[in-house]
Protein backbone atom coordinates (compact mmCIF):
# COMPACT_ATOMS: atom_id res chain seq x y z
CA UNK A 1 0.00 0.00 0.00
CA UNK A 2 1.66 3.16 -1.12
CA UNK A 3 -0.90 5.70 -0.02
CA UNK A 4 -0.82 7.48 3.29
CA UNK A 5 -2.81 5.61 5.89
CA UNK A 6 -5.48 7.29 7.92
CA UNK A 7 -4.87 7.71 11.60
CA UNK A 8 -6.08 5.04 13.96
CA UNK A 9 -9.71 5.42 14.86
CA UNK A 10 -8.66 6.22 18.37
CA UNK A 11 -7.21 9.43 17.00
CA UNK A 12 -8.63 12.88 17.39
CA UNK A 13 -8.63 16.34 15.87
CA UNK A 14 -5.25 17.80 14.98
CA UNK A 15 -3.81 14.38 14.13
CA UNK A 16 -3.41 13.85 10.44
CA UNK A 17 -2.74 11.00 8.04
CA UNK A 18 0.48 9.03 8.46
CA UNK A 19 2.96 8.05 5.74
CA UNK A 20 2.29 4.87 3.76
CA UNK A 21 4.25 1.61 3.68
CA UNK A 22 6.29 2.69 0.64
CA UNK A 23 7.46 5.83 2.42
CA UNK A 24 8.29 3.85 5.57
CA UNK A 25 10.50 1.48 3.54
CA UNK A 26 12.18 4.42 1.76
CA UNK A 27 13.00 6.01 5.13
CA UNK A 28 14.46 2.68 6.33
CA UNK A 29 16.68 2.52 3.24
CA UNK A 30 17.91 6.09 3.85
CA UNK A 31 18.60 5.27 7.52
CA UNK A 32 20.63 2.23 6.45
CA UNK A 33 22.66 4.28 3.97
CA UNK A 34 23.39 6.97 6.58
CA UNK A 35 24.49 4.32 9.10
CA UNK A 36 26.81 2.79 6.49
CA UNK A 37 28.21 6.28 5.79
CA UNK A 38 28.82 6.85 9.50
CA UNK A 39 30.82 3.64 9.78
CA UNK A 40 32.70 4.37 6.54
CA UNK A 41 33.65 7.88 7.71
CA UNK A 42 34.91 6.38 10.99
CA UNK A 43 37.45 4.28 9.06
CA UNK A 44 38.76 7.05 6.76
CA UNK A 45 41.85 8.62 8.41
CA UNK A 46 41.77 11.63 6.08
CA UNK A 47 38.44 12.68 7.62
CA UNK A 48 39.64 12.40 11.21
CA UNK A 49 39.81 16.18 11.74
CA UNK A 50 36.21 16.65 10.62
CA UNK A 51 34.91 13.38 12.11
CA UNK A 52 33.03 15.07 14.96
CA UNK A 53 31.05 17.40 12.70
CA UNK A 54 30.36 14.81 10.00
CA UNK A 55 29.13 12.22 12.50
CA UNK A 56 27.00 14.73 14.40
CA UNK A 57 25.38 15.87 11.13
CA UNK A 58 24.68 12.30 9.99
CA UNK A 59 23.35 11.33 13.40
CA UNK A 60 21.09 14.41 13.49
CA UNK A 61 19.75 13.43 10.07
CA UNK A 62 18.85 9.93 11.27
CA UNK A 63 17.30 11.32 14.43
CA UNK A 64 15.16 13.77 12.44
CA UNK A 65 13.96 11.10 9.99
CA UNK A 66 12.82 8.75 12.76
CA UNK A 67 11.13 11.51 14.76
CA UNK A 68 9.43 13.14 11.78
CA UNK A 69 8.27 10.07 9.86
CA UNK A 70 8.26 7.03 12.16
CA UNK A 71 7.04 8.99 15.20
CA UNK A 72 4.79 11.03 12.88
CA UNK A 73 5.67 14.46 14.28
CA UNK A 74 5.72 15.84 10.73
CA UNK A 75 2.07 14.89 10.32
CA UNK A 76 0.68 15.06 13.87
CA UNK A 77 -0.37 18.02 15.99
CA UNK A 78 2.27 20.63 16.81
CA UNK A 79 1.39 20.17 20.49
CA UNK A 80 3.07 16.74 20.40
CA UNK A 81 6.15 18.38 18.87
CA UNK A 82 6.14 20.96 21.65
CA UNK A 83 5.96 18.48 24.53
CA UNK A 84 8.82 16.52 22.96
CA UNK A 85 11.17 19.22 21.67
CA UNK A 86 10.94 21.54 24.72
CA UNK A 87 12.48 19.04 27.20
CA UNK A 88 14.74 17.66 24.48
CA UNK A 89 16.18 21.14 23.90
CA UNK A 90 16.83 21.39 27.62
CA UNK A 91 18.55 17.97 27.60
CA UNK A 92 20.72 18.94 24.61
CA UNK A 93 21.54 22.22 26.35
CA UNK A 94 22.64 20.35 29.48
CA UNK A 95 24.90 18.04 27.44
CA UNK A 96 26.47 20.97 25.55
CA UNK A 97 26.96 22.97 28.75
CA UNK A 98 28.63 20.04 30.52
CA UNK A 99 30.86 19.31 27.53
CA UNK A 100 32.02 22.94 27.42
CA UNK A 101 32.35 23.29 31.20
CA UNK A 102 34.52 20.19 31.49
CA UNK A 103 36.37 21.03 28.26
CA UNK A 104 35.66 17.66 26.64
CA UNK A 105 35.61 19.73 23.46
CA UNK A 106 37.73 22.83 24.16
CA UNK A 107 35.86 25.72 22.56
CA UNK A 108 37.39 28.54 24.62
CA UNK B 1 -17.61 -11.04 18.17
CA UNK B 2 -14.39 -10.54 16.24
CA UNK B 3 -12.91 -7.48 17.85
CA UNK B 4 -10.83 -6.69 14.76
CA UNK B 5 -14.02 -6.22 12.81
CA UNK B 6 -15.73 -4.19 15.52
CA UNK B 7 -16.84 -0.64 14.86
CA UNK B 8 -14.34 2.05 15.83
CA UNK B 9 -14.57 3.28 19.40
CA UNK B 10 -16.53 6.51 19.73
CA UNK B 11 -14.32 9.58 19.78
CA UNK B 12 -14.25 11.46 23.07
CA UNK B 13 -13.82 15.21 22.85
CA UNK B 14 -10.90 16.66 24.79
CA UNK B 15 -9.90 20.25 25.55
CA UNK B 16 -6.91 19.99 23.20
CA UNK B 17 -8.72 17.94 20.59
CA UNK B 18 -5.98 15.34 20.96
CA UNK B 19 -5.96 11.80 22.23
CA UNK B 20 -5.04 12.15 25.92
CA UNK B 21 -3.24 8.77 26.01
CA UNK B 22 -0.96 9.88 23.20
CA UNK B 23 -0.43 13.36 24.63
CA UNK B 24 0.42 11.90 28.05
CA UNK B 25 2.85 9.49 26.46
CA UNK B 26 4.58 12.21 24.49
CA UNK B 27 5.02 14.07 27.78
CA UNK B 28 6.57 10.94 29.29
CA UNK B 29 8.94 10.67 26.30
CA UNK B 30 9.88 14.32 26.85
CA UNK B 31 10.87 13.46 30.43
CA UNK B 32 12.84 10.49 29.15
CA UNK B 33 14.95 12.78 26.97
CA UNK B 34 16.06 14.55 30.16
CA UNK B 35 16.86 11.22 31.80
CA UNK B 36 19.02 10.02 28.92
CA UNK B 37 20.41 13.52 28.44
CA UNK B 38 21.83 13.44 31.96
CA UNK B 39 23.35 9.99 31.41
CA UNK B 40 24.90 11.06 28.10
CA UNK B 41 26.23 14.27 29.68
CA UNK B 42 27.82 12.19 32.46
CA UNK B 43 29.45 9.87 29.92
CA UNK B 44 30.78 12.82 27.94
CA UNK B 45 32.21 14.52 31.04
CA UNK B 46 34.02 11.34 32.10
CA UNK B 47 35.20 10.67 28.54
CA UNK B 48 38.99 10.25 28.51
CA UNK B 49 39.25 10.72 32.29
CA UNK B 50 39.95 7.07 33.20
CA UNK B 51 43.37 6.67 34.80
CA UNK B 52 43.57 2.96 33.97
CA UNK B 53 42.23 0.65 31.28
CA UNK B 54 40.59 -0.98 29.58
CA UNK B 55 39.83 2.08 27.46
CA UNK B 56 37.12 2.31 24.78
CA UNK B 57 39.58 1.64 21.95
CA UNK B 58 40.65 -1.59 23.73
CA UNK B 59 37.20 -3.12 23.87
CA UNK B 60 34.88 -1.62 21.25
CA UNK B 61 34.06 -3.72 18.20
CA UNK B 62 32.60 -1.20 15.74
CA UNK B 63 31.58 -3.71 13.02
CA UNK B 64 29.62 -5.74 15.58
CA UNK B 65 27.92 -2.68 17.07
CA UNK B 66 27.13 -1.42 13.55
CA UNK B 67 25.23 -4.65 12.89
CA UNK B 68 23.27 -4.34 16.14
CA UNK B 69 22.50 -0.70 15.25
CA UNK B 70 21.19 -1.84 11.86
CA UNK B 71 19.02 -4.48 13.60
CA UNK B 72 17.47 -1.84 15.88
CA UNK B 73 16.85 0.52 12.94
CA UNK B 74 15.10 -2.25 11.02
CA UNK B 75 12.98 -3.05 14.06
CA UNK B 76 11.66 0.52 13.81
CA UNK B 77 10.61 -0.16 10.22
CA UNK B 78 8.77 -3.29 11.37
CA UNK B 79 7.08 -1.29 14.12
CA UNK B 80 5.59 1.21 11.67
CA UNK B 81 4.53 -1.67 9.41
CA UNK B 82 2.73 -3.20 12.42
CA UNK B 83 0.98 0.14 13.00
CA UNK B 84 -0.02 0.41 9.34
CA UNK B 85 -1.37 -3.16 9.50
CA UNK B 86 -3.48 -2.60 12.61
CA UNK B 87 -4.82 0.68 11.19
CA UNK B 88 -6.14 -1.10 8.10
CA UNK B 89 -7.52 -4.01 10.16
CA UNK B 90 -4.99 -6.54 8.84
CA UNK B 91 -4.77 -9.02 11.74
CA UNK B 92 -2.21 -11.29 10.07
CA UNK B 93 0.02 -8.34 9.23
CA UNK B 94 -0.30 -6.98 12.76
CA UNK B 95 0.74 -10.34 14.24
CA UNK B 96 3.64 -10.74 11.83
CA UNK B 97 5.14 -7.28 12.24
CA UNK B 98 4.66 -7.07 16.01
CA UNK B 99 6.45 -10.40 16.40
CA UNK B 100 9.19 -9.32 13.99
CA UNK B 101 9.73 -6.06 15.90
CA UNK B 102 9.96 -7.88 19.23
CA UNK B 103 12.24 -10.48 17.64
CA UNK B 104 14.64 -7.86 16.29
CA UNK B 105 14.58 -6.15 19.69
CA UNK B 106 15.53 -9.48 21.28
CA UNK B 107 18.38 -9.90 18.76
CA UNK B 108 19.65 -6.42 19.69
CA UNK B 109 19.59 -7.46 23.35
CA UNK B 110 21.53 -10.59 22.42
CA UNK B 111 24.22 -8.41 20.83
CA UNK B 112 24.32 -6.24 23.93
CA UNK B 113 24.59 -9.27 26.25
CA UNK B 114 27.46 -10.59 24.14
CA UNK B 115 29.17 -7.20 24.23
CA UNK B 116 28.81 -6.84 28.01
CA UNK B 117 30.12 -10.37 28.56
CA UNK B 118 33.06 -9.72 26.24
CA UNK B 119 33.89 -6.47 28.05
CA UNK B 120 33.73 -8.28 31.40
CA UNK B 121 36.22 -10.87 30.17
CA UNK B 122 38.45 -8.01 28.97
CA UNK B 123 38.48 -6.73 32.55
CA UNK B 124 35.95 -3.91 32.20
CA UNK B 125 33.28 -3.83 34.89
CA UNK B 126 31.04 -1.19 36.45
CA UNK B 127 33.74 -0.45 39.03
CA UNK B 128 36.90 -0.71 36.92
CA UNK B 129 37.19 2.93 35.87
CA UNK B 130 35.13 5.99 34.93
CA UNK B 131 34.62 4.67 31.41
CA UNK B 132 33.22 1.37 32.74
CA UNK B 133 30.89 3.10 35.20
CA UNK B 134 29.45 5.64 32.77
CA UNK B 135 29.33 3.22 29.82
CA UNK B 136 27.52 0.39 31.62
CA UNK B 137 25.04 2.75 33.30
CA UNK B 138 24.16 4.49 30.02
CA UNK B 139 23.93 1.44 27.77
CA UNK B 140 22.49 -0.69 30.59
CA UNK B 141 19.56 1.70 31.05
CA UNK B 142 19.06 1.75 27.29
CA UNK B 143 19.05 -2.07 27.26
CA UNK B 144 16.50 -2.07 30.09
CA UNK B 145 14.26 0.18 27.99
CA UNK B 146 14.59 -2.20 25.02
CA UNK B 147 13.68 -5.11 27.31
CA UNK B 148 10.53 -3.31 28.50
CA UNK B 149 9.70 -2.56 24.85
CA UNK B 150 10.03 -6.24 23.86
CA UNK B 151 7.74 -7.28 26.74
CA UNK B 152 5.22 -4.58 25.76
CA UNK B 153 5.24 -5.69 22.10
CA UNK B 154 4.77 -9.33 23.08
CA UNK B 155 1.81 -8.33 25.28
CA UNK B 156 0.26 -6.57 22.27
CA UNK B 157 1.01 -9.62 20.11
CA UNK B 158 -0.85 -11.87 22.56
CA UNK B 159 -3.78 -9.42 22.50
CA UNK B 160 -3.78 -9.51 18.69
CA UNK B 161 -3.55 -13.31 18.72
CA UNK B 162 -6.63 -13.48 20.93
CA UNK B 163 -8.50 -11.16 18.58
CA UNK B 164 -8.53 -8.28 21.05
CA UNK B 165 -6.44 -5.80 19.06
CA UNK B 166 -8.43 -4.40 16.19
CA UNK B 167 -8.58 -1.15 14.26
CA UNK B 168 -10.29 0.54 17.18
CA UNK B 169 -7.20 -0.17 19.31
CA UNK B 170 -4.69 1.24 16.83
CA UNK B 171 -3.68 3.95 19.29
CA UNK B 172 -2.32 1.23 21.63
CA UNK B 173 0.07 0.08 18.92
CA UNK B 174 0.88 3.68 17.99
CA UNK B 175 1.90 4.53 21.57
CA UNK B 176 3.97 1.34 21.89
CA UNK B 177 5.56 2.41 18.60
CA UNK B 178 6.39 5.86 19.99
CA UNK B 179 8.21 4.18 22.87
CA UNK B 180 10.03 1.84 20.51
CA UNK B 181 11.15 4.63 18.17
CA UNK B 182 12.29 6.70 21.14
CA UNK B 183 14.52 3.79 22.23
CA UNK B 184 15.81 3.75 18.65
CA UNK B 185 16.68 7.47 18.56
CA UNK B 186 18.46 7.20 21.91
CA UNK B 187 20.60 4.46 20.37
CA UNK B 188 21.28 6.62 17.31
CA UNK B 189 22.81 9.20 19.67
CA UNK B 190 24.68 6.59 21.77
CA UNK B 191 26.14 4.92 18.69
CA UNK B 192 27.59 8.22 17.50
CA UNK B 193 28.73 9.80 20.77
CA UNK B 194 29.91 6.67 22.59
CA UNK B 195 31.12 4.29 19.89
CA UNK B 196 32.11 6.30 16.82
CA UNK B 197 33.52 9.31 18.69
CA UNK B 198 35.50 7.13 21.08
Amino acid sequence: MAHPTTHGQGGAHGEHSHPGVKQYVTIAAILTIITALEVAVFYIPALASALLYILLALSAGKFALVVMYYMHLKHDSKIFSGVFFAPMSLAVGVVIAMVILFKVIPLI
Amino acid sequence: MDHAAAAPAPHHETATGLDTFKLGFWTFIGSETLFFGSLIATYMVYKGQSVRGPYPSDVFDIPLTSISTFVLLMSSLMMVLALAAVQRGDRKGTLTWLLATAGFGAIFLGFQSYEFTHFYHEGLTLGTNLFGSSFFVLTGFHGAHVTIGVIWLMALWVQALRGKLGQADAVKVEVAGLYWHFVDIVWIVIFTLVYLLE
